[in-house]
């Protein structure tokens, strides 16, 4: 049997598989992609690397790791879905659909490294065909290499300052940059900038763009609210009120952007102790420093495990690998701590800056908590003031909404909602998100066609 | 409608497949929502709720409102690869 499994290709899962395999441990890679990258260094050794003039040197800094990958005898199966993980007494059992089949691999311990999703942004129109989120912006440029015509992008975060950079680099900057963050939150956010500035490099980095933003000339709205898209078919203009008017810009595609979240559904599917994050106003599952989990043997790393970006995806992924390692036998406890030391040091670096970049880009409280007429469950429309109504009548966690309709039970198993349901229930009951907690989530985590079902073989069978 | 994105490296080969019974030429090898997207398909789907319009969201397989079908089985357009003679075509009525 294998001595790890890691479910993810990030810069945390990239990281963790090549320093198993330096420490001797036999390990095997899953990823839904087609190759490794993630997220933020998707098609990295694919299109995207093409395109490195307008992706910028942080991009191409996934080569490197995806190098290493490469080098290493890591086994990696791509496109891959992992829809079911179970536990048994010697190790985990993970089942994936690959091409068309299902299959089984297994191995000793596991590493959950599947990364973050957009926070969903519900405002109205936010379901209209040419609203997307800034990631997916990003997805098509990097792996596809289109870029959106007369588009809006609007939000908070300093993903859009990067997608906005990429887009101007090509030649077709967007229309305007909508965004709802105040110099109120920057100035409330100033006092954790020396505590963070441990993590200056990319704070650098982040001026570097704003900078660069103002040679292309792309025009800025800040502290602005009340945002909606416009549109019956087709986004048609974004809406928004700033500098005290309510005003309009006629677009094509809004980009919309309110940061990333822990990526939770694995992590809950398999029942581990999650937290509340107030500053990051998310759960994650709960952690010691080298990700080991509630559950023996699992362990997470990267962004799955809160939000701190690539760098420190990649030290979490080689912290958490020195742990299994250490605790597979392959290196003594004296050797785990030294070899920890460095990648620990770099990864408090990075999440230092954390605070400030939460508290700088705050979530609007329409957003985190839309109103009543906002659909929120995108699957199964239901509205805000649906689910606040639901509360009212006695549903006192997600799981209790079921009596009343589907919210967070369509395909999407609540990727795009289960969020907005904890903090409609926190706000209706007076009481917290962390009480409220999120909805349970059963495998299969991802849809399987009755062919891929029929395909399988139990046992280890890897494809 | 004028297609809302615009493609950086038009020279890839194409290959023809079918969109709602109609032919379409698309780059191999390609994301087909992009390439859809690409191509100035504006809607993926109808909601099986409301009959609401619906396209690509997120781009990472997370939303599903990019369904369509291929060859009669439902799959995320954005998670699918191009290939000549794919048949694919909006997803509809909520068996996804
Ligand atoms: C859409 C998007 C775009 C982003 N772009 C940037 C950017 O340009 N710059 C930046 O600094 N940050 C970006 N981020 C933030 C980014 O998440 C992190 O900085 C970084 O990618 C985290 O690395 P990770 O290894 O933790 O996870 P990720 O890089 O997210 O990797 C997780 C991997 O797990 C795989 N996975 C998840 N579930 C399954 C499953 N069930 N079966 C199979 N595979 C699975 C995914 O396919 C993915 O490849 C982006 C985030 C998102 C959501
Ligand atoms: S666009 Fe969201 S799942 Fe495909």
């Amino acid at each position: 049997m294998r001595d790890l499994l890691i479910l993810g290709a990030g810069p945390a899962g990239m990281a963790a598989a090549t320093e198993a395999a330096r420490l001797g441990l036999s390990a095997t890679l899953l990823d839904e992609a087609e190759g490794p990258g993630g997220q933020i260094y998707r098609a990295i050794t694919t299109g995207g690397a093409s395109r490195a003039p307008l992706l910028g040197a942080d991009y191409m800094h996934g080569a490197t790791l995806a190098k290493d990958l490469m080098a290493s005898p890591v086994e990696q199966i791509f496109t891959a879905t992992v829809w079911d993980i179970a536990k048994s007494a010697e190790g985990v059992t993970l089942t994936y659909s690959r091409n068309g089949q299902a299959a089984q691999i297994t191995g000793k311990t596991l590493l959950l490294v599947t990364g973050a999703i957009e926070r969903p942004v519900p405002i109205p129109g936010w379901t209209l065909p040419g609203v997307m989120t800034a990631g997916a912006g990003q997805i098509l440029l990097k792996a596809s290499g289109i870029l959106p015509e007369r588009a809006v992008l609007a939000g908070s975060g300093p993903l859009l300052y990067l997608l906005a950079v990429q887009m101007a680099r090509a030649g077709m900057p967007p229309l305007a940059l909508v965004e709802t963050q105040s110099t109120r939150d920057i100035l409330r956010a100033a006092p954790l900038l020396l505590p963070g500035l441990r993590g200056w490099r990319t704070l650098l980095k982040g001026l570097g763009l704003l900078a660069e933003l103002r040679r292309h000339g792309v025009r800025r709205i800040t502290a602005a609210t009340d945002l909606a898209v416009l549109g019956t078919d087709h986004a048609t203009a974004l809406r928004f009120r700033a500098q005290g008017r309510v005003q309009e810009i006629a677009c094509a595609t809004v980009m919309l952007h309110q940061g990333v979240v822990p990526n939770t559904q694995a992590t809950r599917a398999l029942r581990l102790d999650h937290q509340w994050l107030p500053r990051q106003r998310a759960f994650a599952p709960v952690c010691d420093a080298s990700g080991a989990t509630s559950a023996p043997g699992i362990y997470v790393a990267g962004d799955g495990s809160g939000i701190a970006g690539a760098k420190a995806a990649a030290d979490a992924g080689r912290l958490a690998a020195l742990t299994i390692a250490a605790s597979l036998g392959h290196l003594t406890e004296a050797a785990r701590r030294a070899q920890s030391r460095a990648p620990a040091a770099r990864l408090s670096a990075e999440r230092a800056l954390r605070a400030f970049l939460d508290t700088a880009y705050p979530v609007p409280e329409a957003v985190l908590r839309p109103a009543d007429g906002t659909t929120v469950c995108r699957c199964e429309e239901i509205t805000a003031g649906q689910i606040r109504n639901w509360g009212r009548k006695g549903a006192m966690g997600p799981n209790q909404l079921k009596a009343f309709g589907r919210p967070g039970m369509g395909p999407c198993q609540g990727r795009s909602c289960a969020l907005t349901l904890t903090e409609l229930l926190a706000e209706t009951h007076g009481s917290s998100p962390a009480e409220i907690g999120l909805g349970r989530i059963r495998p299969p985590l991802k849809p399987v066609t009755l062919g891929e079902l029929a395909s399988l073989h139990e046992g280890d069978t890897p494809l | 409608m004028k297609p809302a994105f615009r493609n950086l490296s038009p020279e890839a080969p194409c290959v023809e497949i079918l969109w709602d019974g109609a032919p379409l030429q698309l780059p191999n090898g390609a994301n087909l929502a992009g390439a859809l997207l690409a191509a100035g398909i504006g809607t993926f789907r109808k909601t099986p709720v409301s009959g609401a319009p619906r396209a690509p969201y997120c781009m990472m397989g997370s939303c599903y409102d990019c369904l369509v079908t291929i060859a009669g089985v439902t799959r995320q357009a954005c998670q699918v690869t191009v290939s000549a003679g794919l048949v694919v075509a909006p997803a509809g009525g909520s068996d996804a």
